[in-house]
């Protein structure tokens, strides 16, 4: 399926879907009118040589009156189209309504929190279907915008001004979206996927991000764990918050905020030279050896 | 009304001017050489911003391509928005301005000649700080509107931003006064009998215009030397971590950037009232209210800039406040479609290049206008803001409509400012692969926008779709390379080997055909007697003069 906002699969989303094709049909009966004159005009009224002067004729007021008004009421009837379809697309929040999702933007990373369970994770909002949650939009350094094309309306994420939208779904699956203001280097590679499950498997989900992951306490796994506690990782991963919780990296479905697949593979290609896979992104080379790699590649993908 | 006879001027203020040579092009005060300055210059740069175009349209041709780094792609749409804006479209109206306004209200000069001199160096010195960056640190990368905090020091730390801000704080400068110049002129300088209800209507339409930067300007220099001092000064405006707001440079941002694009287009609307008539071989039809309608947009195009914002989460009332007077602004635009085609109605149209661009103009303004319209209902916004159909959009509208409007002005005007006539055979080419290759890059970024692909991406991955109309785009943008290669070739042959134009080679109606082509220094030895709006028709017609035919306006 495409992600075309045309391709709805909430209320919010649908609502948008309806008043974007009414109002087509209405513009596009305007613009076959104006090029039907002009095309009309250019044939029927074309000048051949030596011909005399037509004749002058500098107005009508009827006329103009009649194409000031008519566009006027047009325009009235899509006003008040966007007056009831804005209500229905992005309803007003509930007083003391708590939000079920904070998504905080980041350069250029998605940092996603449930404020109810605690779990703290990336990139990849898991959602039950048919519930209507209250998210939360918050951006940690400059302005990004949050958008799910078939989900909800786009949502700017602005530094020190809190943002709320309705995400909602009525069937399971995944959803692509992407930021979409303009955020620096490597704007083009925020992507964020919104997996929408049944509840059973959403409380599952939940369930395994609030225990820690079970890591083997012998073999590559667990000389990874040490290498991630001994080099710098954590200095970014969990202490400054500039990239994102690893605690679980080895259950999402992909890696550095959507640009590849959470495959051994790409996690080497990744941790080798993220400067490579995302140029401009916030984490350096770090030189890793093969071995340092091959270790930090079984203990994240053990993370799960 | 009394039929007056040649109204003589005043003699020139000064002997003819030396008006050859490279020095009398640096030291020139004269408002047509000026003009031409501005031509030549603006010109230069579209070159420059058509290049950056083609290199990002290559970047963009197929899925995660490689052609181009993120900072680069970034710093090359940060400098075709900035250039083509600030130093191509903008200024090259004002150039026409410069050359025209003068001749068509029948004065020597404009007001202030050096300050006129002054104007296009700044421009012309704030241009070069702008490229600078590019040896200077890094060209800026925040993109044209700069947002803050992007554009501040921590997430910009090169200095390409602060060549970017004290480049546009120049050029900003340079522009007010060139504004104050031309309607000092225009209110000032009018041959006898030239009342303001007998201006031509690009007059007009460059009148409300300065108006227009008069007030657009301020909000964003203000906003500039703001984020000049955030920069160098560690201020802190916009950076919310210290307590200041990112949402305030947007407002200063667009209160300047949506009046600027009623500046871009004005002028245009102005030069296509000229041409349609001419070729259609009938006054424009409805004079009243193409310049009424003119000065209701001059107006409210202060009052739509926050639609601009509509995803910021301002909330519904600020939100559908702008959205009703974006609607309101569009019956004022669609009164002039309609009386341009109302223009040729019943006329015996004449299929010179000039007019095949302005007709091309009405089609192509009228589809950008109508994408425009969708913006103003706000959940639309909300799904397609930031994404390539906000790109279409103001394509149809910047290119398909001023830049078309430009072309249909300079085949019409450069008889005039050389003496020789474009060739009509190359124009013709010219046209088709413009229209052609413009239709062809832009139409299906509508689509690829509606698809989910956002702007200011510099790669993107093999989505649904994406990837072919990507391709089509680009290759579109390499048929408008072409074109533009033909139209250089048009001007150089023409130059050299154009067929001699005569004052009045289109048989037009107001006064700049009435001097020489190209005019003298002076502009003009008589100016003919001025009792309607078209002082050459009524000559060329002394039975049927305007006054007699159209009694209830001249």
């Amino acid at each position: 399926m495409t992600n075309s906002p045309f391709n709805g699969v909430s209320p919010q989303a649908q609502a948008i879907s309806h008043v974007f094709i009414i109002s087509l049909v209405v513009l596009a009966f305007i613009l076959v009118l104006v090029l039907g004159l002009v095309l009309f005009v250019m044939i029927k009224f074309r000048g051949r040589e030596g011909e005399a002067e037509p004749p002058q004729i500098f107005g009508n007021k009827k006329l103009e009156i009649t194409w000031t008004v008519v566009p006027g009421l047009i325009l009235v009837f899509l006003f008040i189209l966007t007056v009831i379809y804005a209500n229905r697309s992005d309803p007003s929040v509930p007083k003391g309504r708590q939000p079920d999702l904070v998504v905080i933007a980041h350069q250029w990373w998605w940092e996603l929190k449930y404020p109810q369970t605690g779990v703290v994770t990336a990139n990849e909002i898991h959602m039950p279907v048919h519930k209507k949650w209250l998210v939360r939009i918050e951006s940690a350094d400059v302005i990004h915008s949050f958008w799910v094309p078939r989900l909800a309306r786009k949502m700017d994420a602005i530094p020190g001004h809190p943002n709320h939208i309705w995400l909602e779904s009525d069937s399971t699956g995944t959803y692509w979206g992407t930021c979409s203001e303009y955020c620096g280097a490597q704007h083009a590679g925020m992507h964020i996927r919104v997996i929408v499950q049944n509840q059973k498997d959403f409380d599952a989900w939940s369930n395994e991000q609030q225990q820690g992951p079970n890591i083997p306490q012998t073999g590559d796994a667990a000389k990874g764990q040490q290498l991630f506690d001994q080099l710098t990782c954590l200095n970014c991963h969990a202490i400054k918050n500039i990239g994102p919780n690893l605690t679980h990296v080895g259950s999402r479905e992909t890696l550095a905020s959507g640009v590849i697949t959470n495959t051994p593979e790409n996690m080497a290609r990744w941790l080798h030279n993220p400067q490579a896979v995302k140029p401009g992104c916030n984490m350096p080379n770090l030189y890793l050896t093969n071995e340092q790699v091959k270790y930090l590649v079984a203990y994240l993908e053990a993370s799960k | 009304m009394t039929d007056s006879n040649t109204t003589t001027l005043s003699a020139p203020i000064s002997l003819p001017r030396e008006y050859k040579g490279l020095l009398s092009w640096i030291t020139t005060i004269d408002h047509k050489q000026i003009g031409i300055l501005y031509l030549a210059m603006t010109f230069f740069y579209f070159l420059v911003g058509g290049i950056e175009a083609i290199f990002m349209r290559i970047q963009l041709a197929v899925p995660n391509n490689t052609f181009l780094s993120p900072n680069s792609y970034n710093e090359i749409f940060t400098m075709h928005g900035t250039t083509m804006i600030f130093l191509v479209v903008m200024p090259m109206l004002i150039g026409f301005a410069n050359y025209l306004v003068p001749l068509m209200i029948g004065s020597r000069d404009i007001a202030f000649p050096r300050l006129n001199a002054l104007g296009f160096w700044l421009l012309f010195f704030g241009s070069l700080m702008l490229y600078f960056s590019f040896i200077g640190g890094g060209a800026p990368s925040a993109g044209w509107f700069s947002y803050a905090p992007l554009s501040e020091k921590p997430y910009s730390a090169t200095p390409g931003l602060d060549y970017w801000a004290l480049g546009l704080l120049l050029m900003g400068v340079g522009t007010v006064s060139t504004a104050i110049n031309i309607n000092v002129t225009i209110l000032k300088y009018r041959v006898k009998g030239m009342s303001l209800k007998r201006l031509p209507l690009f007059v007009w339409m460059v009148f409300i215009n300065g108006f227009i930067i008069l007030f657009a300007l301020p909000p964003l220099n203000a906003a500039l030397v703001m984020l000049l001092v955030d920069r160098q000064l560690y201020a802190h405006f916009f950076q919310a971590v210290a307590g200041g707001s990112a949402i305030m440079w947007q407002q200063y941002f667009w209160a300047f950037g949506h009046p600027e694009v009623y500046i871009m287009i004005l002028p245009a609307w102005g030069m296509i009232s000229e041409i349609i008539p001419v070729f259609s071989r009938k006054p424009i039809f409805g004079y009243g209210f193409v310049a009424g309608s003119t000065l209701a947009i001059g107006v409210l195009s202060f009052a739509v800039y926050a639609h601009h914002m509509f995803a910021v989460g301002l909330g519904h009332p600020f939100n559908i406040a702008f959205a009703f007077s974006s609607m309101a602004i569009a019956v004022p635009t669609g009164i002039k479609i309609f009386n341009w085609i109302a223009t040729m109605w019943g006329g015996r149209i004449r299929f010179t290049t000039s007019m095949k661009y302005a007709i091309a103009f009405i089609v192509l303004f009228t589809i950008g206008g109508l994408s425009g319209i969708t913006f103003a209902v706000v959940p639309i916004d909300w799904q397609v803001t930031d994404t390539y159909y906000v790109v279409a959009h103001f394509h149809y509208v910047l290119f398909g409509g001023t830049l078309f409007g430009i072309f249909a002005g300079i085949y019409y005007w450069f008889p005039k400012m050389t003496g020789r006539l474009l060739s009509e055979k190359l124009g013709n080419w010219h046209f088709w692969l413009t229209f052609i290759g413009f239709n062809l890059t832009f139409f299906i970024q509508h689509f690829v926008g509606l698809l989910g692909m956002p702007r200011r991406v510099y790669t993107y991955p093999n989505l649904p779709g994406w990837g072919w109309m990507n391709m089509v785009s680009t290759i579109g943008a390499f048929v408008l390379g072409i074109s533009v290669l033909i139209f250089l070739w048009n001007i150089f042959i023409s130059l050299r080997k154009g067929k001699p134009a005569g004052d009045n080679p289109w048989e037009a109606w107001t006064l700049e055909w009435a001097a020489s082509s190209p005019p003298a220094p002076h502009n003009f030895e008589l100016v003919p007697p001025v009792n309607g709006r078209r002082p050459l028709w009524d000559l060329q017609h002394p039975d049927t003069p305007d006054w007699k035919l159209n009694k209830a306006e001249s």
